[in-house]
């Protein structure tokens, strides 16, 4: 499918622009999302994903925990589900069981994915079961108002962090190649076409795929930092981001407080309700 | 891709019937595969073992998926989810773990998702005594989670009502759109009895309601008919939202007074006007009694006991034994008690189940026995209660 550009989306015929065709017509605006913010940029991201795939709406599935990417599902017209926090992905382990030709995308905020729903992400990666998990990170606790996060860098200060912050933060797609997915991205919500195009890996790959995508809250955590406007934050991960290959290139010290870009793993792994058919089969034949 | 999910190609459950020797967690799972469950995801915790064991072999004989979960809470969770793909779907745990899945049943509660919760109980608080039974966590499935919601209890007190009650849980929650509670006590779960499986062909069973208005048209959560809506599972055309947030009719999240407590009368009276559905008792010999003894789950069994011995004195002694538990059995219990003096509560607990009828005849009238030691109350105890009352 040809991309087009902004401006050509605009001008296009109602039917050919994306929005409209995924936002819910029935879903009172405006959404929940503090002007500025990096989450609406996801979800778009993710819409032109699907849409980049050619999928039947009735097939995907939009589940998300709490928080403000909790409120990301509630907008497009996929079969959504607002769980609760941090068990996001349990609650897709059992629908993607029982409906496995599903595309099931979880969406998650750092403190969501990573804190209360730490356990549930890495069992999930290492089961290797086919859900796109989709963890915005922020480095913080948006909704609640800016309390220190698992990947708050250290020293940072936070509403609950006032004297600065002394545990270090996960690596959040680093952590999920480690406990076992099969697909493993990290882009930013600047890197918006490259994040949209991870996205569509995700949801392509057969097993537990993971993007991360990096944003940010200008006014919690980003206030309390004086890390400056929304534009500010969106041009420093721009300027402090670099690709996997560049990466490769530095040591460690010119790596510290940059955010490395690109795709971390892509591994052709069994996949778990695959696998469960054949355990299906095993105790059928045992059977008969 | 085809509407069917590959549960519902399943063949049938295999008919298991005749006369068996079972254990209650096995004919619990047993009851279950009856019932039409094709998903079960559960934690490893005692007494509750048997019945994840039974299912890992089970679920997959007949098409069904089974999940070892990170934890109950994961459990649950998994369970709610495989329930909005439109499989019948349960998790079975003990006290602890059943603590750690209350966030998750108020989910299901308010999501109306229809789903069942096998509690074999333990003695508490904390880890307690794991292998001991107790019925102490009758108030924890009323009141356990947060907020104001109906929740249906079923305890049996044989192999044979743990196989039926389990079917009965099943059903519903498919009818009423709401999670439902198997609370079983450690004896029940472990004992074995003889008892009769009944043909698969025999078992009455309910699916939940479906729709056929065009998708557009479709509201998951509203008022008709009979106030519980029909629920579409997620895949098969009707595209709509689930939250735990206080929702309308489309499932949109809300903060409109004017649905936010319609919403929660309208999920208290779906189970208020099938009462007469739900609520599942046993009763002998109450027209002529004197003293009344209130039993359920593996205490029931020596009430029935110590109401033969004495009646065996002469004594004028009725028995109303309690299937289920929530909602509690208000009028039954009133209308039992209505002419008695005095009415005899045993329970494994310090009296849960006594509060309740001490609600509804009043406290003079109730006599409690109670035991919080992990042994199970012997007819003799409940016998001296009677005795000691008359005397």
């Amino acid at each position: 499918m040809k991309r087009q550009s902004a401006s050509e989306r605009l001008r296009a015929p109602s039917e050919s622009r994306v929005h409209e065709r995924y936002l819910r017509h029935s879903k009172r605006f405006p959404n929940v999302w503090c002007a500025g913010c990096g989450i609406g940029i996801v979800l778009g991201a993710i819409v032109r994903a699907v849409d980049s795939l050619q999928l039947d709406k009735n097939d995907v599935a939009l589940l998300s925990g709490i928080g403000c990417t909790g409120r990301m599902p509630v907008y497009v017209d996929f079969n959504t589900m607002h769980t609760t926090h941090g068990r996001a992905l349990a609650f897709a382990t059992g629908l993607k069981m029982v409906r496995p030709e599903m595309k099931v995308i979880v969406v998650m905020g750092d403190g969501d994915a990573l804190a209360i729903g730490g356990n549930h992400f890495i069992h999930a990666a290492r089961r290797n079961i086919g859900l796109t998990a989709i963890v915005v990170n922020n480095y913080t606790y948006g909704m609640t108002g800016g309390q220190y996060s698992p990947t708050t860098p250290t020293g940072a200060q936070a509403a609950t962090a006032p004297y600065g912050h002394i545990e270090q933060p996960f690596p959040i797609a680093e952590l999920a190649v480690a406990a076992g997915a099969a697909f493993v991205a990290r882009s930013t919500v600047y890197h918006v076409q490259e994040l949209e195009r991870y996205i569509a890996q995700g949801i392509a790959k057969e097993g537990f795929a993971v993007v991360e995508a990096m944003s940010y809250c200008h006014t919690t955590i980003g206030r309390i930092n004086h890390w400056g406007t929304a534009p500010d934050m969106m041009r420093a991960l721009k300027d402090r981001s670099i690709s996997t290959r560049q990466a490769g290139n530095m040591d460690e010290e010119e790596r510290q407080g940059k955010i490395v870009r690109g795709v971390f793993v892509d591994r052709d792994i069994p996949e778990y309700t695959q696998l469960y058919d054949q355990i299906v089969e095993r105790a059928q034949e045992v059977d008969a | 891709m085809t509407a069917e999910t590959n549960v519902k190609d399943a063949q049938p459950a295999p008919a298991v019937r005749g006369q068996v020797l079972m254990q209650g967690d096995e004919a619990c799972a047993e009851g279950a595969v009856a019932a039409g469950c094709r998903f079960f995801a559960g934690y490893p915790i005692t007494p509750a073992t048997e019945i994840a064991e039974v299912l890992a072999r089970r679920l997959p004989q007949v098409g069904g998926k089974f999940i070892q979960m990170e934890d109950e809470i994961a459990s649950i969770a998994a369970v709610v989810g495989a329930s909005v793909g439109g499989a019948k779907a349960m998790t079975a745990t003990s006290g602890p773990g059943f603590s750690l899945m209350q966030e998750n049943i108020g989910y299901a509660a308010m999501a109306e998702i229809p789903c069942v919760i096998v509690d074999v109980q333990r003695l508490g608080p904390s880890t307690g005594r794991p292998t001991s039974p107790s019925q102490g966590d009758v108030m924890q499935a009323r009141w356990g989670t947060h907020g104001d919601h109906p929740v249906i209890a079923l305890s049996p007190s044989s192999v044979g009502e743990a196989f039926t009650l389990t079917v009965q849980a099943f059903n519903f929650s498919e009818r009423y759109r709401t999670p439902v509670i198997v609370l079983m006590d450690e004896v029940i779960g472990h004992m074995r009895e003889p008892i009769e499986l009944p043909g698969a062909d025999t078992i009455e069973l309910v699916e939940r309601s479906s729709t056929t208005v065009p998708p557009e048209w479709y509201m998951p959560y509203e008022n008709y008919p009979a106030d519980v809506p029909p629920l579409v599972p997620f895949g098969e055309g009707y595209r709509y939202h689930i939250t735990g947030l206080h929702h309308d009719e489309r499932g949109y999240p809300t903060n409109r007074l004017n649905e936010v407590q319609p919403w929660v009368e309208r999920v208290f009276r779906k189970i208020e006007r099938s009462l007469s559905d739900i609520l599942l008792y046993d009763t002998d010999g109450i027209r002529d009694a004197e003293t009344l003894v209130i039993a359920y789950g593996a205490t029931a069994r020596s009430a029935r006991y110590a109401v033969e011995m004495a009646r065996e004195r002469g004594r004028h002694v009725g028995f109303l034994k309690l299937k289920t538990l929530w909602p509690f059995a208000e009028e039954i219990v009133e209308h039992a008690a209505a002419r008695l003096h005095r009415v005899v509560v045993p329970e494994m607990n310090l009296g849960q189940v006594a509060l309740e009828v001490e609600r509804v005849v009043g406290r003079h009238k109730v006599h409690r026995v109670n035991r919080v030691d992990g042994e199970m109350i012997r007819p003799a105890e409940i016998l001296a209660a009677i005795e000691e009352w008359i005397r």
